[in-house]
């Protein structure tokens, strides 16, 4: 069926991070001749860093009857697809956008702490705290909270927001979701079964409950305030950042039909899952890459979204070195953003689509990440998930 | 590719050759067909927590877990577990792997009351709020918990243990997710990525808290009394859903891979239609138009006309909207000839199985198909005067089913619909 395929092109952007909103600023600030210092706060969450939203004003991409249904997570998301769509020209053509597909990577939705916490209060003096749950919850949960915490629902409001409503997928895995999703929704361009489609998700950090859930394993960073590489010599472990990202992914036939004007080209995905022992996790990403066709050359440069998880993150850049070469230029972009879990992915696609159209590349973030000789022609994505998961992604500039 | 392998757009056939079942009526597809089909209800009283105080104290709850942590993600897991295998077992696949992708209609799962009070309980004399439980978490190692409430986990241990191919898809599309798995193997099939797809979906959230965030939106019944008697899709008197547990696996495969490796074909995955609804987050458009896109668009991938199906197995969730809208949204595209077909909700016994529902109802529209039998839709006492469909009422009826159309919506505006034959064309 190869012969058939559709390119697949990516013709809108919409981010938001610790940096701000829209993809233009993330490239004149991450794209500028020397790194910003990320924005990281250390203070709230301590011993945790995260990197936090900027002043959001939520009622320029939303109703504020929707806004009021969503709680942060949910509007960080519907926000930042409707940049996407915007910045496509999509925005509010009834035409396209209701026959535009909608793929969500997508986390749960967010608790509400002080019902939670208040209900701790109380069972500590308790033996019967299955009737607290009783006595509680019926009476002190927000009826409408439930709704924003299913999965699903991100999508079901850039429905209701955006009018997106040609199909509507949601796909979950922490940030293996963010892979599955814009490897399913590149597979469905590719082969026709999709003409256009908005792809993305959000990860609202500054939560306590989410903290929490990383946690349990041991997979954050104490000093979340070095960069990823750095880290790696004190442990490592991921620092959570706020973000969304949202793309607008089409075919070329359909982008040309209507004049879009295109970032880059999503020429293909690769992904894999398996133990995370060191042999066999080399011998996946080995893989990946192998599959993906990329090869040492100097237009060739990587945008890492490396959790900073120790090991795991050591074994992502040796191989990527391994396969591009010892003086490939690898940007962690998780160092200027945090990791945004579900979000990882299609940020660091979204970064590598803007460096393309731009004809130029990021600067090192850290010290140990090389210069660019010449601006990439082609950028490969990483994602390697602090748990489980991995997969490339391989963007090519339309000429 | 030999014609014969393609379907009336060229693409590759899918077929079924494998399937598995777990419902509150029991575990396998034999236990569930026997009393589906004798009009059983599987929904009972909680036991698993107290229900005092609650509203709904019913529930078609699955009791899985043997010894261990009884909560949504081991629950899930230990049914998708089940039912994965009877699937595989059936298609033939041995130990030595899976040939294809998983695709794992997964329900949503967090840490539970449990975990947090026992992270709470670690850390006496401390102020009890979320510091505290993180201060737990930092204390000591607990990967096992972390990698229960992570949303991939149950998707990668079935990848693992069954051994599929590549990174596994985990997916929600709220109660139409195990349809929504079906079709995503099918079109994956279809673009010729796969020769086979493994299709799983898995629910066991019945905790205090998640029956509570269904009650709170007024989506359950309150028919607490005869708990077998609470499920009552099309009915007058029906007042909600019944919260229920369950899984379903489905092995996919091209007619071509399937028949190459000598398989026997228990059936086609034909069609599907999916169009997603703006209107509202729980609510359908009034006007049913998303809801008859995608049965309009299911009939046509297909290749067929509203005629040639011979039975619809229902949403019917049994609240008052769904039904109605159902019936609705089927009359605007069927015509009054919706009223000549069979049409029954299995959740009538089964209760609403959520993530795992589309799967759960897919199997059983198999195996309506195979038998030859369809299974009832009880306790249809009292029928409601505006839906004058021929539910199947109360007791199971013989007949030749050789295409069944399978409605699947959920919270979101999804709306999924898969259309299945018995015979490939």
């Amino acid at each position: 069926m190869n012969d058939s395929k559709n390119e697949v092109w990516i013709t809108g952007v919409g981010v938001i991070s610790c940096f701000g909103e829209g993809i233009a600023p993330h490239w004149e600030t991450l794209g500028a001749e020397t790194a910003p210092e990320p924005v990281i706060d250390a203070e709230r969450f301590a011993p945790y860093a995260v990197h936090p939203l900027p002043e959001m004003d939520w009622t320029r991409q939303m109703p504020r009857k929707d806004m009021r249904q969503m709680e942060t997570w949910q509007r960080l998301g519907t926000y930042a697809a409707g940049l996407a769509l915007e910045d496509a020209g999509m925005k509010e053509d009834e035409e396209l956008v209701s026959t535009m597909d909608l793929v969500v990577c997508a986390g749960g939705g967010e608790r509400d702490i002080s019902v939670d916490e208040s209900i701790l209060a109380e069972a500590r003096g308790r033996n019967d705290r299955e009737m607290l749950l009783n006595e509680k919850l019926p009476y002190d949960l927000r009826p409408t909270l439930f709704l924003a915490q299913l999965s699903n629902l991100m999508a079901g409001n850039i429905s209701i927001v955006h009018k997106v409503t040609g199909s509507s997928r949601t796909y979950m895995g922490e940030e293996s979701s963010g892979i599955t999703a814009l490897q399913n929704a590149a597979a469905r361009i590719a082969a026709g079964q999709s003409t256009h489609l908005l792809v993305g998700g959000a990860y609202n950090a500054e939560r306590v409950d989410l903290l929490l859930s990383c946690d349990l394993g041991h997979y954050l960073a104490k000093d979340g305030v070095k960069p990823v590489a750095e880290r790696q010599k004190d442990g490592g472990g991921t620092v959570l950042g706020s973000a969304g990202a949202f793309l607008v992914l089409e075919s070329a036939e359909h982008a040309k039909k209507r004049g879009a004007k295109p970032y880059a080209r999503l020429a293909g995905i690769e992904s894999g899952l398996g133990s995370r022992d060191n042999q066999e996790t080399r011998e996946r990403l080995d893989g990946i890459m192998e599959r993906l066709g990329v090869s040492p050359s100097s237009t060739t440069a990587v945008l890492s979204g490396a959790t900073g998880c120790a090991d795991v993150t050591d074994l992502e850049f040796e191989a990527l070195r391994r396969r591009l070469g010892m003086d490939v230029a690898i940007r962690s972009y998780t160092t200027m953003i945090g990791n945004p879990i579900e979000a990882n992915f299609p940020f660091g696609v979204a970064l590598g689509a803007a460096a393309l159209k731009n004809k130029s590349f990021y600067p090192s973030f850290e010290e140990a990440e090389k210069p660019v000789k010449v601006p990439p022609t082609t950028v490969v994505v990483s994602t390697v998930g602090h748990y489980l998961g991995e997969g490339m992604a391989l963007l090519e500039q339309i000429a | 590719m030999s014609e014969n392998y393609t379907d009336h757009m060229g693409r590759p056939i899918v077929v079924v050759t494998g399937m598995g079942v777990v419902t509150s009526l029991g575990k396998g597809k034999k236990e569930n067909w026997e009393k589906l089909t004798a009009g059983q209800s599987g929904i009972r009283r909680i036991s698993r927590f107290p229900v005092d105080g609650l509203a709904t104290t019913i529930a078609g709850t699955v009791d899985i877990i043997e010894e261990g942590e009884e909560s949504a993600p081991t629950i899930s897991y230990a049914m998708a577990n089940a039912t994965a295998g009877e699937a595989l077992e059936e298609a033939g696949f041995g130990t030595d792997g899976f040939p294809g992708p998983l695709f794992f209609a997964a329900p949503p799962v967090e840490l539970e009351w449990q975990h947090r009070f026992a992270l709470l309980d670690e850390m006496p004399g401390k102020e009890p709020n979320y510091d505290t439980l993180l201060e737990a978490a930092r204390s000591s190692d607990h990967s096992r918990m972390h990698h229960l409430v992570q949303l991939g986990t149950i998707a990668f241990k079935i990848a693992e243990k069954y051994k599929t191919q590549g990174l596994p898809i985990s997916l929600s599309t709220a109660c139409a997710s195990g349809a929504t798995a079906i079709q995503q193997g099918m079109e994956a099939i279809r673009r010729g990525e796969t020769g086979a797809a493994l299709c799983v979906a898995s629910d066991g959230s019945v905790t205090a808290e998640g029956l509570i965030r269904f009650s709170l939106l007024s989506a359950l019944t309150t028919n607490n009394e005869d708990p077998s008697k609470a499920s009552r899709p099309f009915s007058k008197d029906r007042d909600g859903f019944v919260m229920s547990e369950g899984s379903a696996a489905l092995v996919l495969e091209s007619l071509e891979h399937a028949i190459n490796r000598g398989a026997k074909i228990l059936g086609v995955v034909q069609g599907v239609g999916e169009k997603a609804d703006s209107f509202h987050r729980t609510r359908s458009s009034p006007d049913g138009k998303p809801v008859i896109t995608a049965i309009k668009q299911a009939l046509e991938d297909a290749g067929l006309e509203t005629g040639d199906i011979d039975y619809i197995n229902a949403h019917g969730t049994s609240t008052p909207e769904n039904d109605r809208m159902e019936y609705n949204s089927l009359k605007n595209v069927f015509g009054e000839a919706i009223h000549e077909v069979p049409i029954s909700s299995n959740k009538s016994m089964i209760g609403h199985t959520l993530t795992a529902g589309g799967a759960v109802e897919a199997v059983f529209s198999f195996l309506t198909m195979s038998e030859g039998l369809i299974p009832p839709t009880i306790n249809y006492e009292t029928p409601d005067p505006d839906i004058p469909l021929d539910v199947v009422p109360n007791v199971a009826r013989k007949a030749e089913v050789s295409t069944v159309l399978s409605n699947s919506f959920g919270f979101g505006g999804q709306n999924a619909v898969l259309v299945f034959a018995r015979d490939p064309a």
